[in-house]
């Protein structure tokens, strides 16, 4: 077995095959990354990055490929199952926490992620409250004078604020983020982006970070990789992605978009030539 | 019969009813069909075995069982096959409702000459040296009345604690975030699907076996009993909401327990005032209707902030 955190071989995914919708999502990604490395993911709408995560997280089954996360192969495991390894954010604020469960219920179910749910233990005892707050104060959110509101009640950052320490709250094997900034106001994008750099940094999570914006994929990460039409095109690791800039990635996108075009215009053509 | 007396009992083992209704409405919020079925199914199982000189503590203990049976059958058609738990449910009901012709060989069993659990609680109150006749809220109540009353309200009272005990739990919570959120959930290792069929059975348990004791307390079990019950159930919930609110199990517990009384002592009032007891399921179900509606129109009319504003 080798010592790679998370390793993927040959995922192939297609949404609605043989219907007029099919859309090719992935089309043969391998990759393999080195416990602790924050790995982030760019790419334009429709590219399937966030397939590429689904597939990880097993929410979607591919169609083809080996997903192995610290040397286990868990492709034919259901999303829950993998879940004990796995945290995650999503991209959507409303999706990583039960609204009309309190932060501090939250919290402690997020706690037994990868565990058995015990019948005869309440979830919050005075000493795991006492835990969680703990743990909240340290996010300096002010989240920890608020455990018995309900998360519906919390702004989107707070909620993903929450959510990112749900998915770390047990040390996951890998963090899957999967534009999880993106519905933020800038401020709210900010602080929690600020608060996953900490939190990965601090815990050296093996990260895999999806995201469409150039700023953050320049600034963040140890390791860059670029996917487009289900491929993943580039790949910059250590001083190349360190050195790498915003006008080359800027540059990078305009001949992928050139290429594209001129591949629409060229069928064009041969449309208006044999039709 | 003391009118007072007789909407409490029956307030007070309709809640066990109230409970599952709240545990499939409510916590995993989805409609649970087959209460109509399982409440007639509870009824019947328990009826015919008492009927033939089953123990009535035996009887009781086999319908719930029957209950999570047809609760298991609900949740396996839902998450192994894929249906939905609305198509599902209505499948499994009306399965059911021949299941109970069959058990009960027909459509009604008469409890007449047959021991039941409230007759074992006359026999402990009066072994106990009860008095035979007991004053309350100002008329006398003979001693069958009063230690059924008794009986039912250790028995509501411990459910109810249980249930609250239990949505507290690792398990508890389990549940809950299943029905609030199961893609979070999963996401946080949670089996949604052995999660919504342990719901569907818990429930559906406590409603064949308000269904038994509902059977016992009147003397015969009949197969229409359960008809429409679900909406008597959603319609006791949502006084219960009204009058106690919903933040947390101790008082979502309690407003089961308090709506459902309520609701009994208005429809035996509304009945003494002379509404025509052939009216009761439409006057319900129009209650219903009204419950769920007039907060939508409330607040378009009104116009709230969508959520409170929180500082960042």
């Amino acid at each position: 077995m080798s010592g790679a955190a998370l390793e993927l071989i040959g995922l192939r995914h297609t949404f609605f095959p043989g219907t007029p919708s099919e859309q090719r999502a992935l089309e043969g990604v391998s990759l393999t990354v080195d416990p602790g490395t924050f790995v982030v993911v760019i790419g334009i709408n429709g590219s399937g990055k966030s397939t590429l995560l689904n597939g990880v997280a097993g929410s979607v089954t591919l169609d083809e490929g080996i997903v192995r996360i610290g040397g286990r192969d868990v492709t034919r495991w259901p999303e829950h199952r993998r879940a004990g390894m796995i945290g995650r954010v999503f991209q959507n604020p409303f999706s990583g926490t039960a609204p009309h469960l309190t932060v501090a219920e939250n919290l402690a179910i997020a706690s037994q992620r990868g565990r058995s749910r015990q019948l005869f233990r309440l979830g919050l005892s005075s000493g795991r409250r006492a835990q969680l707050a703990e743990q909240l104060a340290s996010m300096n959110l002010g989240l920890e004078h608020r455990l018995v509101t309900p998360t519906g009640v919390l702004s989107g950052g707070q909620r993903q604020a929450l959510t990112l320490l749900m998915a770390t709250i047990v040390r996951p094997a890998v963090l899957l983020l999967d534009e999880h900034t993106a519905a933020l106001d800038p401020r709210s994008a900010e602080q929690v982006l600020r608060l996953t750099e900490e939190t990965v940094a601090r815990d050296r999570l093996t990260t895999l970070m999806v995201t469409h914006s150039m700023h953050q994929a320049v600034r963040i990460g140890d390791r860059l990789l670029l996917v487009h039409r289900g491929r993943i095109l580039e790949d910059f690791s250590g001083p190349r992605k360190r050195r790498l800039r915003m006008e080359d990635l800027l540059d990078r996108f305009d001949q992928l978009r050139n290429a594209d075009m001129l591949d629409e215009s060229a069928a064009e053509m041969l449309r208006r030539a044999y039709v | 019969m003391n009118l007072l007396v007789g909407a409490l009992s029956v307030g007070l083992l309709l809640s066990l009813l109230t409970l599952g209704v709240f545990l499939t409405y409510r916590v995993l919020n989805r409609l649970d069909l087959p209460t109509d079925g399982s409440f007639g199914l509870g009824a019947a199982v328990a009826a015919m075995l008492l009927a033939n000189g089953v123990h009535p503590v035996t009887a009781t203990v086999i319908a719930t069982i029957a209950g999570w049976l047809a609760g298991a059958a609900t949740g396996v058609v839902h998450t192994a096959f894929g249906v939905d738990t609305l198509l599902g449910g209505i499948l499994v009901s009306t399965a059911l409702y021949s299941v109970q012709l069959y058990v009960m060989h027909g459509g009604d069993v008469s409890l007449a000459a047959a021991d039941t659990l409230p007759g074992l609680a006359e026999r402990m109150w009066t072994a106990l040296g009860g008095p035979a006749q007991v004053t309350l809220f100002g008329t006398s109540v003979s001693a069958g009345n009063i230690a059924a009353l008794v009986l039912f309200v250790v028995f509501v009272l411990g459910s109810m604690f249980l249930m609250e005990r239990f949505l507290r739990t690792d398990l508890g919570l389990a549940v809950r975030a299943t029905g609030d959120n199961p893609q979070m959930a999963r996401a946080l290792g949670v089996d949604v699907g052995f999660m919504v069929t342990l719901g569907l059975v818990m429930a559906n348990g406590l409603i064949a076996l308000s269904g038994a004791l509902f059977a016992q307390y009147q003397g015969f079990a009949n197969v229409q009993m359960g008809l429409g019950i679900v909406v008597v159930g959603l319609a006791c919930l949502i006084v219960g909401e009204a009058l106690v609110g919903r933040s947390g199990p101790a008082r979502q517990v309690t407003g089961v327990l308090i709506g459902t009384i309520v609701f009994r002592l208005l429809v035996a009032a509304a009945l003494r005032a002379g509404l025509d007891a052939n009216a009761l399921k439409l006057v319900t179900a129009v209650f219903v209707l009204i419950a769920l509606v007039l907060p939508r129109a409330l607040g378009r009319a009104l116009r709230p902030s969508p959520r409170p504003p929180v500082a960042a």
